[in-house]
């Protein structure tokens, strides 16, 4: 059955490649999506027993993973069928493939217990996501291609050198070279701190900058500002988690090796610095996506807050992982209906999208309201989750620090965002083809209903899954 | 047996330099392309020669030496350039540059806790070097091909780092890594030949349109 996960999407990828019909094509993604997550389903109900060596295992954290994955790109994929209706003057078959090759990644990445095979899984994911940034084939789209592809290859390089560091420290502690998880959580009380502190620090900068921590976020407000809003909502939601995988395996390791001080140290500043970029920053932007992208820096910041922290903040962690993967894809599939509809991403021209787009429009304001942490929405619960378990276990300047970044960030998103979906469209306007259809505006509808309804209420098997997956990552004594 | 091997790693480090101080893009990735077959041999001189050994010594041979240097070969005479242009430190600066960051490489590695197997071997200062000189070329240099050329080099570094623990990386991961390179440098291509049909140059000072 795992083998099913991994393969379906390369299947349906080569379908795509050989299909050739512009047209007819888009309609393989929600194919291979929906057998995608049905068999995900009846994996996550009945979990098969490690294999291949122990390199190949869903445990709780993977199940996490690997549930937001395949859930966002069901709806990605319903919603490419309307959206690529839309831009027929493109070729189709790269941006289809290209998706296709990335779930593939990132399932086989959520699999993956031994952490070259996590490794090779990331990259990939990276590799098939640039040409993708790509497809509006423009100067700008160039040079936000080139800089993603630059920075985050550096980036992966020196995750790579992380993980060399990690197996030696295993060679200098006079054991046997290994990067197999469990092995390496069952030695790490032995590994050598110095190669173990390295191997952290390479790791982190590496899957970092993937995920896009400041101070190496440099490529995501070009990236996610020049990509269509499909590629982003993948881009915010699954790449992001892929990479904090990288980060939440690292971390595994370090919990257990019983100096943890360090780690969570680390973690958190890099976390607030994150935070205090994206607060400086999203303010007065000039294009809603970049705006968004300036929203992900800062979610990442509280992701990686919230690891530091430990403890509580862990189911917070994780849960909110789950939040802001699906609350980002309401907001960059609303935003690309958006941009369609006005032919601009510039909020100088974007205004009154309430009354030219009321599906749409709507959608972004509840995605914004819902990001930036209000009640009833579920990134609330899990923020909540967070601050009252730095104020609980006495971080009281992390605690105050993380809400006045909220705060800020709120503020300056506001004030983008209201008058975009508020107030009259201007006259000048030209008229285009786009229209608020079923599916383009029901995937983010059934997403946005979805995190309200993890607002409101967490059902018990899932709140066991984050709690077992949050049992992993604790500290053990 | 670990003579050679030193041979070949002071020949990698001697390369570092020729594409510190070199102009002409030719002149660069055929000398990425002979560490890159360099770094190919080693896997076989330092370990017992086996299947899975002589396997990852001819994949690293042929896509370091023959498939990478083809495709960055194809994208400079698609985008018409020979030389780079003036970097953003000087051709004489670059190079002392280079050989304080060696000369540092060799210093620090000595403190390192290493095991003691691999102490006073070559191995982890070329690869600090390697890994430096990598990043230099990568940060000062204008053209994108040049700066593909530091991305080769930083990850021939790590590869030497990487000679030290092949009980750790099996062929899978070994043969997924050098994959996922081929690739890479293969979607850097496409992306340097629209780069430069987009701007009639390779010229990454001007991909500044995107700013705050």
């Amino acid at each position: 059955m795992l083998y099913g996960l991994v393969l379906i999407p390369l299947v349906g990828a080569l379908v795509t490649w050989l299909l050739p019909d512009d047209h007819r094509r888009p309609i393989v993604l929600p194919v291979c999506g929906a057998l995608h997550l049905a068999l995900t389903a009846a994996v996550l109900v009945n979990t098969p027993p490690p294999s291949h060596a122990g390199w190949i295992f869903l445990d709780p954290i993977g199940k996490l993973i690997l549930l937001v994955a395949s859930v966002l790109f069901m709806v990605c994929a319903v919603y490419s069928v309307g959206y690529l209706g839309y831009r027929r003057e493109r070729r189709n078959r790269v941006l289809c493939m290209g998706l296709l090759v990335c779930l593939s990644a990132m399932t086989l990445a959520a699999l993956a217990q031994h952490l070259g095979l996590l490794w090779v899984a990331i990259e990939t994911t990276t590799l098939t996501m640039a040409p993708l940034i790509y497809f509006n084939r423009n100067a700008r789209s160039i040079e936000a291609t080139w800089k993603y592809m630059l920075i985050c290859s550096v980036g992966i390089a020196l995750a790579l050198l992380g993980l060399y560091f990690l197996a030696y420290s295993t060679i200098v502690a006079g054991g046997e070279a290994t990067l197999l998880l469990p092995s390496l959580i069952g030695q790490a009380r032995h590994l050598s701190p110095a190669w173990l502190n390295a191997a952290f620090v390479f790791l982190l900068v590496g899957f970092g900058t993937k995920m896009g921590l400041a101070p190496l976020h440099t490529w995501k407000p070009d990236a996610y500002g020049e990509a269509p809003g499909l590629v982003g909502a993948l881009l915010a939601g699954g790449l992001v988690n892929c990479a904090f995988l990288g980060i939440m395996r690292i971390y595994q390791i370090c919990m257990a090796a019983g100096h943890p001080r360090f780690f969570q140290d680390t973690l958190v500043m890099m976390g607030l610095v994150s935070m205090a970029t994206a607060a400086v920053f999203v303010v007065r932007q000039a294009d809603f996506k970049r705006m968004l992208a300036y929203s992900s820096v800062e979610h990442v910041g509280i992701l990686a807050v919230a690891l530091g922290l430990g403890k509580g903040a862990l189911f917070g962690a994780l849960l909110h992982m789950i939040n802001n993967g699906l609350t980002k894809g309401v907001l960059f599939l609303s935003c690309g209906n958006i941009h369609r509809s006005y032919g601009s991403k510039s909020c100088d021209v974007v205004k009154g999208a309430l009354s030219r787009l009321p599906w749409s429009g709507g959608l972004f304001l509840a995605g914004f309201i819902a990001i930036t942490g209000s009640p009833p929405f579920a990134p609330f619960i899990s923020e909540f989750t967070i601050v009252t378990n730095a104020f609980g276990e006495g971080h009281y300047l992390v605690g105050a620090a993380f809400l006045l970044f909220l705060a800020v960030i709120f503020i300056g998103m506001a004030s983008t965002v209201l008058p975009m979906v508020m107030g009259v469209e201007p006259e000048a306007l030209e008229p285009t083809d786009y229209r608020d259809r079923l599916l383009t505006v029901a995937p983010p509808l059934l997403l946005m209903g979805v995190v309200l309804l993890l607002g409101l209420w967490l059902p018990a098997p899932f709140r066991q899954l984050l709690h077992d997956a949050a049992g992993l990552l604790e500290v053990r004594p | 047996m670990s003579s050679f091997s030193d041979q070949l790693l002071v020949l990698v480090m001697l390369i570092n330099f020729l594409v510190l101080g070199s102009s002409r893009m030719a002149i660069s990735i055929r000398a990425v392309a002979v560490q890159g077959v360099a770094l190919g041999l080693l896997p076989g001189i330092i370990h017992s020669v086996s299947w899975h050994i002589l396997l990852i010594s001819a994949g690293i041979i042929v896509a370091k030496g023959v498939l990478i240097p083809s495709l960055l070969t194809g994208a400079v005479r698609k985008a018409e350039i020979r030389r780079e242009i003036e970097p953003f430190i000087g051709y004489i600066a670059t190079l002392l540059l280079g050989a304080v960051l060696t000369a540092l490489a060799f210093l620090f590695s000595q403190k390192l806790p290493l095991h003691p197997a691999h102490r006073g071997l070559l191995f982890v200062p070329a690869a600090i070097a390697t890994l430096l000189t990598g990043f230099l070329v990568l940060t000062t240099r204008r053209k994108a091909i040049t700066q593909v050329i530091g991305y080769l080099i930083l990850e021939n570094g790590i590869f030497i780092f990487g000679l030290l623990l092949t009980e750790a990386m099996p062929v899978m991961v070994e043969a997924g890594a050098l994959l996922d390179l081929l690739v890479g440098i293969f979607v850097m291509g496409i992306i340097i030949n629209h780069i430069s049909r987009e701007f009639s140059s390779i010229d990454t000072s001007r991909l500044t349109a995107l700013k705050e």
